[in-house]
């Protein structure tokens, strides 16, 4: 009772002072190191825990970090394990309306009865998610960090050995690729890169779970999904090297080109979708972002506008943990997945290092989107093992032990493990790959280093599609004062031949 | 439809039915302008008429309709966004600057976004703040996107059609405070090109250069600079980008001084690119410094002070007797 309380009164004051120094300095992100300071100042010491937890968010963070570590083990297992009694006690009501959104009901559920005190608290304090802040979401998973092929009541696949191998080969090529263009940014071939690397599994399992009709709108680390839409890897170095800024035509792979500014693309998308609504097309389309856009209120927008008009649209987070420095606790006080239910749509999280989960439920997403059942949101839980980018330091800001956790979950060993211990493939097979991917990488490197300039007067090209007078005249001058260089150094050196 | 006196309002309704008529593939969207027909009756009847999957109502988030309309140019779509007032426009300006004006080149050519953007926009109505304003330098300034304002009924109905037509992102200003001025429609006369200049009106001693909602004050000042005894060529620019150039070249020539008028604040206004770059073009022409009427550098005022604020016949014909003066 006296947490409870005393959570209630100290959320007051924090959302007090959010209000007034979000209106003095606009940056609200102030307010989380200030909020604790001053209410463990007025609250006796003994509630300061339950101060401090909800405004800073350091409760988020050590429920996050568990999870990561329960994942795995506890989740995973007793997923599998206690398939068929949760299968049974769901509600037919919530199978028939929405398979995906039962999900985030049981687990509030459970939590309330397995932590009263502590969900009790959580919801006095920030209202937040049906008291789930603290407790594990549950992840999605058809295949363990150590390579068990496990079951989940409503998710599931059918891959021959074949298939199998292909996602295998998949990830390994863009695992390489990958590398390759962190390599060639080192050797200052590229100005910039954004490594997926440890992403390979939600971005090859959600891109393999599409048709070729339907529309990606990607950010710019959807490397592997661009490979799942046979666009020449190549053609992603343009914009990293300079000589494009993005280069490649849209419609001829259903790949819109990558997207820098935050979540901007989850509205282009939201509009797409809406038209192929309008179209009557059976067609879907997927929306690619992280967990620092979730916090865009482009992103809030593109959930609102594709709730409303029922587009057939998923939203694909990658929660990779970190926006460049930020924590995602410093994105949300509930778990991603969850925001869908204000929506009104489903919303799961699945294991985002499990290729085999990923392609399952994206293709669950996908099919409800087809048969005019609208949006959903799979929040992807992954980890961005590199840098954000190239020009980014990550040991200032997270350890090595939590890295060498994730990579305790690399989405690629997990998959070669099935594969071998199930026999699935052989030695020939792997050694074929590591060939393919020596060849990719031979590609990828002569690629680039014959990648040409772009011609200077390229700048005027394409900045309107019917002209514009300003732009033609510009270009004409410029053109001019260039022509006058190339006439004074033709002339030199016309004289020095004369010599 | 036959030759109509319309107010300019039911000039762009009439335009935008013809050109869904004529393009199934026109859409219009944005806050209230469905059942409603938006809050100045633009839209009027167009739902009605054209349903609801084409004359959209959308959630209260500029950003999103933009964002949306992109979404929906890409698919082959060609949205017409109407953005309720000129203040409500910022929440999209993300959308539109670093968007939709940047795709087409991003994408090489390979795709077109043909999306219009209507902004009602300008003072003298007496609102209440963020429903007055002049944004339309901070549009103009962006490489991809057009920028466009008719003074007349006759000019806002041919140049709706053809901005839809544009396989360019335009910012259609729509001059609010002359919604209800009415003007004669042919529709089948053959329009100007839709970024050309229009000389409003024939003068020698100097040159009035406005767009949108200034033009007629211009012609009021003009009117009254005859009985003066002072002769005035009023410019109609329609577009703040393109600026057709040419045409007011051939008219500073000829007058020898310009006097350029905005609703919008002079500081680094249309006014002030018109003013560098005639001079440059006609600099042994003219007689006079380029002056500039507009805005001042302040929020724009309280409804009670918007007479004194906005650019009106005596602040222009200032302008003219200090150039006059030279």
């Amino acid at each position: 009772m006296t947490v409870e309380s005393t959570a209630a009164r100290s959320s007051t004051r924090r959302s007090g002072t959010a209000e007034a120094d979000t209106s003095a300095t606009g940056k609200p992100r102030k307010t989380a190191a200030k909020a604790p300071a001053k209410s463990a100042a007025k609250a006796p010491a003994k509630s300061e825990g339950a101060v401090k937890s909800p405004s800073s968010g350091s409760r988020a963070k050590s429920a996050a970090k568990g999870s990561d570590k329960a994942a795995p083990k506890s989740t995973a297992r007793s997923t599998a394990k206690s398939a068929p009694k949760s299968t049974a006690g769901r509600s037919a009501k919530s199978r028939a309306k929405s398979t995906a959104a039962s999900g985030a009901g049981r687990k509030a559920g459970s939590s309330r009865a397995t932590r009263p005190a502590r969900s009790g608290a959580a919801s006095a304090a920030g209202g937040a998610a049906n008291g789930v802040v603290g407790a594990e979401p549950e992840l999605i998973q058809l295949l363990t960090p150590e390579g068990e092929r496990v079951t989940h009541p409503e998710y599931d696949v059918e891959l021959s050995a074949e298939e199998l191998q292909g996602l295998y080969r998949d990830m390994v090529l863009t695992r390489r690729f990958d590398a390759e263009a962190t390599s060639l940014q080192r050797q200052g071939e590229l100005g910039l890169w954004a490594s997926l690397l440890g992403q390979e599994a939600a971005q090859i399992g959600s891109g393999r779970a599409l048709r070729p009709d339907d529309y990606v709108f990607p950010t710019y680390r959807e490397h592997g999904v661009a490979w799942c839409r046979d666009v020449d890897p190549t053609m992603l170095l343009g914009m990293f090297r300079g000589v494009n800024n993005g280069g490649w035509d849209p419609n001829s792979n259903n790949f819109h080109l990558y997207t820098i500014v935050i979540g901007s693309q989850t509205l282009h998308a939201a509009g797409y979708a809406m038209g192929l609504a309008k179209d009557g097309a059976d067609s879907a389309v997927i929306a690619y972002f992280g967990d620092g856009a979730s916090s865009q209120g482009d992103v809030a927008e593109a959930f609102t506008f594709s709730a409303v008009y029922n587009a057939p649209i998923v939203f694909f987070c990658q929660n990779n943990q970190w926006a460049i420095s930020e924590p995602t606790e410093r994105q949300s006080r509930v778990p991603i997945y969850q925001r869908a239910q204000g929506y009104g749509f489903p919303g799961v999280r699945v294991d985002g290092n499990d290729v085999l989960a990923c392609l399952a439920v994206t293709k669950a997403a996908v099919e409800r989107a087809r048969t005019g059942e609208g949006p959903m949101l799979i929040e992807a839980f992954t980890y961005r093992m590199g840098a954000h980018t190239t020009s980014d330091d990550p040991t200032r800001y997270r350890s090595d032990e939590e890295r060498a956790e994730w990579e305790a979950k690399d989405p690629i060993k997990r998959l070669k493990a099935y594969l071998e211990n199930e026999k699935l493939a052989d030695a020939d097979f792997f050694a074929r790959i590591e060939e393919e991917s020596e060849a990719m990488g031979r590609h990828v490197r002569d690629a680039i280093r014959t990648m040409p300039d772009p011609d200077s007067m390229a700048i005027f090209e394409n900045v309107y599609a019917d002209g514009h007078a300003l732009v033609d005249e510009e270009r004409a001058q410029f053109a001019e004062y260039q022509a006058s260089f190339a006439t004074e150094s033709e002339s030199g050196s016309a004289a020095v031949e004369g010599k | 439809m036959a030759v109509q006196k319309l107010p300019l309002a039911k000039a762009i309704n009439a335009s935008l039915r013809t050109a869904m008529e004529n393009d199934s593939k026109v859409l219009i969207m944005g806050e209230d302008v469905g059942k409603l027909g938006g809050v100045f009756r633009v839209t009027d009847g167009l739902q009605k008429d054209f349903g609801e999957e084409r004359v959209i109502d959308t959630p209260l988030a500029e950003s999103g309709i933009v964002g949306t309309a992109i979404g929906l140019a890409l698919r082959g779509y060609r949205p017409v966004v109407e953005i309720q007032f000129d203040g409500f426009v910022f929440p999209a300006y993300d959308q539109i600057v670093t968007q939709l004006a940047k795709m087409h080149a991003r994408a090489l050519g390979k795709v077109k976004l043909p999306v219009v953007i209507r902004i009602p926009y300008g003072g003298g109505i007496g609102a209440v703040e963020h429903h007055s304003e002049s944004p339309e330098a901070l549009f103009a300034h962006v490489a991809g996107l057009k920028c466009v304002s008719p003074s007349n009924a006759s000019d806002a109905y041919w140049m709706m059609q053809q901005a839809i037509e544009s396989d360019d992102p335009v910012i259609f200003f729509e001059p609010k405070r002359r919604y209800w001025d009415k003007g004669e429609v042919d529709p089948s006369a053959i329009p100007a090109p839709l970024h050309s200049a229009k000389i409003a009106r024939q003068g020698t001693a100097a040159t009035l250069a406005a767009y949108g909602p200034m033009v007629k004050v211009c012609l009021e000042a003009a009117a009254a600079a005859e009985e003066e005894g002072n002769s005035l060529e009023v410019v109609d620019l329609r577009s703040m980008s393109p600026i057709d150039f040419d045409t007011l070249q051939r008219s500073v020539e000829k007058t020898g001084r310009l006097v350029v008028v905005h609703e919008a604040p002079v500081f680094l206004g249309s006014g002030a690119e018109i003013a560098a770059r005639i001079t440059e073009r006609c600099f042994y022409h003219l007689e006079a410094p380029v002056l500039r009427v507009g805005g001042f550098h302040a929020p724009y005022p309280p409804a009670r002070l918007e007479d004194e604020y906005l650019p009106n016949l005596d602040r222009v014909l200032d302008a003219v007797d200090r150039a006059l003066a030279y």
